[in-house]
């Protein structure tokens, strides 16, 4: 089909002016019309991930425009194994979050105007493939962001709004002038460019001097940090996911966490293979593994179960950061299904939280108890997304993080035992809870609550399924991604 | 083309519109009741000026009246600026309940003054051309910042602007005579002769650049002449503060052009420019460009008064602007011009903001945009936003991509200090702007407020300028061609 990931970006933005159109005072038409414009992408991503060609290294429904002739900026969009499975999550997630939405009362129209400006803007930042496009999509996703958590968000919003605004802003200034650089170094003045391809082949034809990649590798490298979220970047993480709306720290974590690895591979593995080479192991390698262990530590520390499960999202990227170090196929290949992975697991744990905060008002895992006699079902699927999280086998994150235990422990056996040991660590946490929260004695005030509804059970299944089904066949995502890894290593 | 005075009229047609305009305002003060017809005749006669300035686009460029002012597609881009930003004053001035208030004659006679002084600014091809419709700018701009003549603020505005204004421009005459003195002529031409040929003294030369620079300086509010731009922005009527940051600053922008690059540098091929060596002043402005940023960025924080939080926004915009003249090639006042286009929309839709505003509760504090957005004035809050997030530099609109070729600009030449400063400076910008888009969103209503009404005439325009600010940030190519194209001086017979 043409134009596919025209019409995957566009779509939303379609559905945001649609929505605008809407009179305000029919709220329930708002909704519907916001879920409609989500179905075509989610069609069309089951289609792309039908046909998909996995066989191919480069890119595929590639589109091309001039767009700015004078800038040589081009609307240039095109999919590969990286990509693909962020794009297929991005659909998916826009659409579950639809409906994880659907409680929203004040100002409906500016949240689902807002969210599906969002969504376009995600779509556009997994496709992209000229570096302006790419850049204009990512600052793109910054102003809805601060309006969604800063309008329908939890009592400290205004803080997580701007803290979030600023950290992500500060990351993609540094990014913008890296891009400039990297679009004036090559000495010959007709081959300046703004495409992704022609960069990647500078990069792997040497064009750029090692002191030069190093600079632009730490630049970029910093605003993409921060997005991951690495340490010491990671601060704004907890107060944006706890003061977030249901469905938008979902967004947050499923997908936008997912940006900062996404651009680590796509942009500097890629265009700058030797400081990649010098520079993976102390900053994305350690780094990685630190975090896992920091974030498994600090969710042992919470309270607050929705800034537990954040603080687990820190945990679960360190794997990512750490088999992108690896530069093995099998670290690598873990690493971008550990993306996919923990974008569902996460989505997963974050709605669950939202079901139990939508009845309680409050997240306090020691302020329940017993839930399980009260809301079986409910502890059903949170013990499935639970066992899911800390990587049960049976279940798609089991695999993701032994293939990156596998691919490190080749090149980095200490960094692998650090990150093998905070398995213990994440079982811990998220056991201790399921304890608190679900089993033994039920707490009298909540014996009246309902169990999981089933609008909720919908947003809830068709991640539980594919947690289920990739755990048990992961060849489905490994074999999309696995021929542009082997690509991209080769040029490391 | 060399004209002499009577041959010259035709070229200068919009300017005779103008005069024609000023004239026709202040007799029709005597007889007409209805004083929005005044402001309805201004407006008539600045678009059949702008409609005039394309007529004698395509005219061949020359020098005109006796090789006072030239004509050439940089100055009709200029003029282009002037003349819509002039009818963005006057169509606030329209819909602006301090103006009411006023005599209404005069003051668009005055305004319209100040804009055909911008005109000349711009085409200017000798010395005491630029410095006369400097001063023709600026002491207009003067009376015009007092017009409120029961504000005490006002007027102490009006008076700060003249005696900063006649230091600044005294020291300019000076500069320029110092430059005069070396060159033997006024005429920028000849002065672009005799530094070449001729073996100026460099500390000469470069004390009387300095001070010319003071003149040109305070007119576009870079530090350290930046002192009156609060002040003035503050207590002058709000079109009239409009214009200032906009068309009065753009002819500050448009004059230095002038003055410094075909008058002071020559054409070094491949788009460069050079100047004579051992006279380094794009450092003096790289020093300049930076401090200029920093402190209008820093100070800002701290405002309340939005109209004063848009004047140190307005002299940090400055800054950014000056980089472009760091780099001494074509590309970077490509990038200036393109960002003036873009600064016009984003500034002008900021103060109109604030105008509707202040319309309808008198404040121009902070905190009377509580809660706009949940109070009736979605429509405001959201175009502010549109503004706001323009000046912070953030796609997708304009003043992203004026940004970004700056930014292009100064790493091409290797600046990366200068650009690292620069984007810092964005990102400290965005605490304040976001200050104001909180308070709009976030903070409730104190609930005695009234709805906001727009009037249908405010929301047209502020429509239209905020569609514009997105439409030009997704598809900016007319414009960037636009400047490109107009980057053509006359600098005499080749």
């Amino acid at each position: 089909m043409d134009h596919l990931l025209t019409y995957l970006i566009f779509f939303p933005l379609a559905g945001m002016l649609a929505v605008l159109c809407v009179p305000s005072s029919q709220p329930k038409l708002i909704k519907q019309v916001a879920a409609a414009f989500t179905v075509p992408p989610l069609l069309l991503a089951g289609w792309l991930f039908v046909v998909f060609d996995r066989t191919q290294a480069g890119f595929q429904f590639v589109e091309k425009y001039s767009w700015i002739p004078s800038f040589k900026v081009h609307y240039f969009v095109g999919v590969d194994g990286i990509s693909i499975t962020m794009v297929l999550l991005t659909a998916l997630l826009s659409f579950l979050c639809i409906f994880a939405s659907w409680g929203i009362e004040k100002a409906v129209k500016g949240y689902f105007a807002l969210f599906l400006l969002l969504d376009a803007a995600m779509m556009g930042v997994f496709v992209a493939l000229d570096f302006v496009l790419f850049y204009i999509f990512w600052e793109l996703m910054l102003l809805p962001m601060y309006f969604l958590i800063g309008i329908w968000g939890g009592p400290r919003r205004e803080y997580a709004a701007i803290k979030f605004f600023l950290y992500t802003m500060a990351g993609s200034v540094l990014m913008l002038l890296a891009m400039l650089a990297l679009y004036f170094i090559h000495p010959d003045p007709n081959m300046h460019t703004f495409d992704m391809t022609q960069l990647i082949a500078y990069g792997s034809q040497g064009v750029y001097s090692v002191a030069f990649q190093r600079i632009v590798w730490v630049a970029l490298f910093i605003g993409f940090a921060i997005k991951i979220p690495a340490f010491p970047f990671h601060t704004w993480l907890p107060d944006a996911h706890v003061e977030a709306p249901t469905a938008i720290s979902v967004i947050l974590a499923g997908v936008l966490l997912k940006m900062g690895t996404y651009g680590i591979l796509r942009i500097n593995y890629a265009m700058l293979p030797n400081a990649t080479s010098e520079m993976a192991y102390y900053l994305l390698g350690a780094l990685g593994a630190f975090n896992i262990v920091y974030g498994a530590l600090c969710a042992m520390a919470q309270t607050d179960l929705k800034k537990l499960v954040a603080y687990s999202s820190i945990s679960h990227m360190g794997y990512v950061m750490l088999g992108m170090a690896s530069f093995t196929q099998q670290g690598i290949d873990g690493a971008v299904l550990q993306m996919f992975n923990h974008g569902t697991v996460t989505a997963m744990l974050f709605l669950l939280v939202g079901v139990i905060y939508d009845r309680a008002h409050h997240r306090e895992i020691n302020g329940f108890g017993g839930l399980a006699s009260i809301m079986p079902m409910y502890t059903g699927v949170t013990a499935v997304a639970f066992f899911a999280a800390l990587g049960l086998p049976g279940f798609s994150a089991f695999i993701s993080e032994v293939l990156v235990l596998l691919g490190a422990w080749e090149k980095y056996p200490g960094l692998t035992a650090i990150g093998a040991s905070a398995v213990i660590l994440t079982a811990g946490y998220m056991l201790w809870t399921m304890q608190r929260v679900f089993l033994g004695k039920a707490n009298e005030k909540y014996i009246q609550l309902p169990d999981i509804s089933r609008m909720e059970l919908f947003t809830l299944a068709p991640l539980t399924v594919i947690v289920v089904v990739l755990g048990v066949y992961p060849k489905l995502a490994i074999d999309l991604i696995t021929v542009s890894l082997g690509e991209l290593l080769k040029g490391l | 083309m060399d004209l002499g005075n009577f041959d010259s009229l035709g070229y200068i047609l919009p300017e005779l519109i103008l005069v024609g305009t000023i004239i026709t305002v202040l007799l029709a003060d005597l007889f007409v009741d209805d004083k929005d017809r005044l402001g309805e005749i201004a407006l008539a006669g600045t678009a059949l000026a702008l409609f005039g300035l394309a007529m004698v686009n395509g005219n061949q460029p020359g020098w005109l009246f006796s090789r006072m002012i030239v004509h050439d597609p940089f100055a009709v881009f200029f003029k282009m600026v002037f003349g819509l930003s002039a009818l963005a004053a006057i169509w606030m001035s329209l819909g602006s309940v301090e103006v009411r208030g006023m005599n209404r004659g005069e003051y668009y006679g005055l305004l319209l003054s100040s804009v055909l002084g911008t005109f000349f600014m711009a085409s200017a091809a000798n010395l005491l051309m630029a410095y006369l419709s400097l001063e023709f700018v600026s002491i207009t701009s003067y009376v015009l910042t007092g017009y409120l003549r029961h504000n005490r603020r006002s007027g102490e505005a009006a008076l700060k602007y003249l005696i900063y204004g006649g230091v600044a421009s005294g020291a300019m005459i000076y500069g320029m005579s110092w430059i005069f003195g070396l060159a033997g002529t006024m005429d920028f031409a000849g002065i672009n002769e005799a530094l070449r040929q001729g073996e100026p003294n460099k500390l000469a030369l470069l004390i009387g650049i300095v001070l010319t620079l003071a003149g040109l300086g305070y007119k576009i509010a870079a530090v350290p002449f930046h002192m009156w731009a609060p002040d003035v922005y503050q207590g002058a009527p709000l079109p009239i503060t409009a214009f200032l940051s906009v068309g009065s600053k753009a002819g500050g922008f448009a004059l230095w052009i002038r003055i410094f690059y075909p008058a002071l540098s020559q054409p070094a091929g491949g788009g460069n420019w050079e100047f004579i060596a051992g006279v380094d002043w794009p450092q003096v402005v790289l020093v300049l460009s930076m401090v200029t940023m920093t402190l209008g960025n820093f100070t800002a924080l701290s405002q309340r008064n939005l109209k004063r939080l848009l004047a140190y926004s307005s002299i940090a915009h400055a800054g950014y602007m000056l980089m472009a003249f760091v780099v001494l090639n074509n590309e970077g006042l490509v990038a200036m011009m393109f960002y003036i286009v873009a600064y016009y929309l984003m500034n002008i839709g900021a103060f109109l903001a604030v105008m509707i505003v202040a319309n309808q509760t008198g404040s121009e504090d902070i905190d009377t945009f509580r809660g706009l957005a949940w109070r009736g004035g979605v429509a405001p809050a959201v175009a502010m936003t549109v503004f706001l997030v323009s000046l912070i530099g953030l796609p997708p609109m304009v003043g992203f991509i004026g940004k970004l070729y700056l930014f292009a600009a100064v790493v091409k030449q290797q600046f990366y200090f200068l650009a690292t400063v620069g984007v810092l400076n964005s990102l400290v910008s965005a605490f304040y702007y976001f200050r104001i888009i909180r308070t709009m969103f976030l903070d409730q209503p104190q609930g005695n407020e009234a709805p906001l009404s727009v009037s249908w005439h405010n929301g047209a325009l502020l429509y239209g300028l905020s569609v514009a600010t997105i439409v030009f940030g997704i598809y900016w190519e007319p414009v960037i061609g636009l400047a490109a194209r107009s980057l053509r001086f006359f600098v005499g017979p080749v």
